[in-house]
């Protein structure tokens, strides 16, 4: 079978222990490292990330994959790297100031990855400034908040703010999610969208970007 | 009277459905054997790492009010402004199991172990919401949830069903929790993370029963209400 066929195959199975070593594999056989990631990792990934939307698998599926897809991205990293080959996109990623969850970010964190982003992850407790510090400093396109209590959703606000004030919005846009925010809060603080769960989140995105984010 | 408890971690461990409901795994699948793997070595982590405590203190109606109008900030119309009206006793509560099982989430995350990092996030999780339960049984002096006279204990807690989680802080400054290790953040966030707070009320199982027709209802995409509202039909 072809490796990378095999790579993908290993990844919808959820045999993330063989990841690591079929893209070993497929180095060693001389495949370029942009085709093991594209046709390989992210088209499993994708099949993952579809059965996930159909409810054919569940979230432990898609995260024991996830697992097999980062192994494999590591060994790919640095090859990417050399090569200048650019990724799907970067974003920067946090839980805003005065939030410490960080289990919704982190998993929007895993499936952006597995979706070829380059994802810059902030970490919890994120004043807005650093976001949109880390957006100009790293040329990200694409900020994505996390908030899960209604006390620090206004931080949101006023990271969409300091987009606009520092002449960015187009250029770089705005992604919300968490358990207490919804599209019309997103549409209320005029962030560019919604992502109601990790799934989702990757899907709009994906739209943000294509859009020319 | 303050009371304050502690558990060890098996005796709050939760039911492995709802570990796997809040995985998004529903009660009808079938259950594949990494899942089930998962879900064991998960419960195991848990059972390493919680240190599941609480504290307990009963209150007056007239001073529940005053720690219930907090800020300010709850919705016009609340749920719980009706439940109260027949509760038969009162009792501000914080309980939590634990800031060790919160770092062994974030260490499985770091080492990309994120499966078993978010299974062990939804033990944590479900063990927590367990507390208020063996809490309740507690402060009826029963082994169960339902004390006699068909008297029932739910819990209540800020940032649901209207009351806004600012009222944390009126409910930290009459409880006091600090002796069990619990704090609250400028954002009204518990610290550690898996720990739950609120009032606990005792009464007849109807006092408890509402139709989720509020005006926040239809945010509330969880909806935590209809599952504790079915648990009182259960004995």
């Amino acid at each position: 079978m072809d490796i990378l066929k095999e790579i993908a195959e290993s990844l919808e199975r959820g045999e993330d222990d063989r990841v690591a070593g079929l893209v070993r594999q497929a180095l060693e056989e001389r495949c370029a490292p942009l085709d093991i990631l594209n046709r390989g990792l992210i088209a499993g990934m994708d099949v993952v990330g579809e059965q996930f939307r159909k409810r054919e698998i569940f979230l432990p599926d898609v995260l024991i994959a996830a697992r097999g897809m980062n192994a494999g991205l590591d060994l790919l990293k640095p090859l990417l790297a050399q090569e200048g080959v650019p990724s799907s996109g970067r974003i920067v990623l946090g839980s805003v100031r005065g939030d410490l969850h960080d289990i919704g970010k982190n998993l929007v964190a895993i499936m952006l990855k597995g979706a070829g982003f380059d994802v810059l992850d902030l970490g919890t407790d994120v004043p807005a400034q650093r976001f949109v510090d880390a957006a100009q400093e790293h040329g990200a396109t694409v900020i994505g908040l996390s908030a899960l209590l209604t006390t620090t959703m206004p931080v949101m606000k006023e990271v969409v703010d300091l987009v606009r004030a520092r002449g960015l919005t187009g250029r770089v846009k705005v992604i919300v999610g968490g358990a207490p925010v919804s599209e019309v809060w997103a549409r209320e603080i005029g962030a560019d969208a919604h992502g109601y769960d990790a799934a989702n989140a990757v899907e709009r995105v994906r739209a943000l970007v294509a859009a020319g984010a | 009277m303050r009371q304050r408890f502690a558990w060890t971690a098996a005796e709050s461990l939760p039911l492995r459905a709802e570990v796997l409901r809040l995985q998004g795994v529903p009660v009808e699948a079938d259950l594949s054997p990494r899942i089930g793997a998962l879900l064991e070595a998960a419960l195991a982590a848990y059972l390493e790492t919680a240190q599941p405590r609480a504290v307990f203190g009963g209150i007056s109606r007239e001073e529940f009010r005053s720690v219930y109008r907090g800020e300010g900030r709850n919705a016009p119309e609340t749920p719980l402004e009706t439940v109260l009206a027949g509760a038969e006793q009162l009792a501000l509560f914080v309980a939590t199991v634990g800031g060790v099982v919160t770092t062994r989430i974030r260490g499985l995350f770091g080492r990309n172990e994120p499966a078993l990092g978010a299974m062990l996030d939804s033990v944590a999780s479900a063990a927590a919401d367990r507390l208020t339960v063996l809490l309740g049984a507690r402060s009826l002096g029963t082994e169960g949830a339902a004390g006699a006279n068909g008297t029932r204990v739910l819990a209540y807690s800020p940032g649901y069903c209207g009351w806004h989680v600012s009222g944390q802080r009126a409910l930290f400054a009459s409880l006091e929790p600090g002796e069990i290790g619990v704090s609250l953040n400028s954002s009204c966030l518990m610290e550690p993370l898996k720990s739950v707070s609120g009032v606990l009320v005792a009464g007849p199982a109807g006092i408890h029963s509402f139709a989720p027709a509020y005006p926040f209802c239809p945010e509330c995409r969880d909806k935590p209400c209809r599952a504790r509202i079915a648990s009182l039909s259960q004995s």
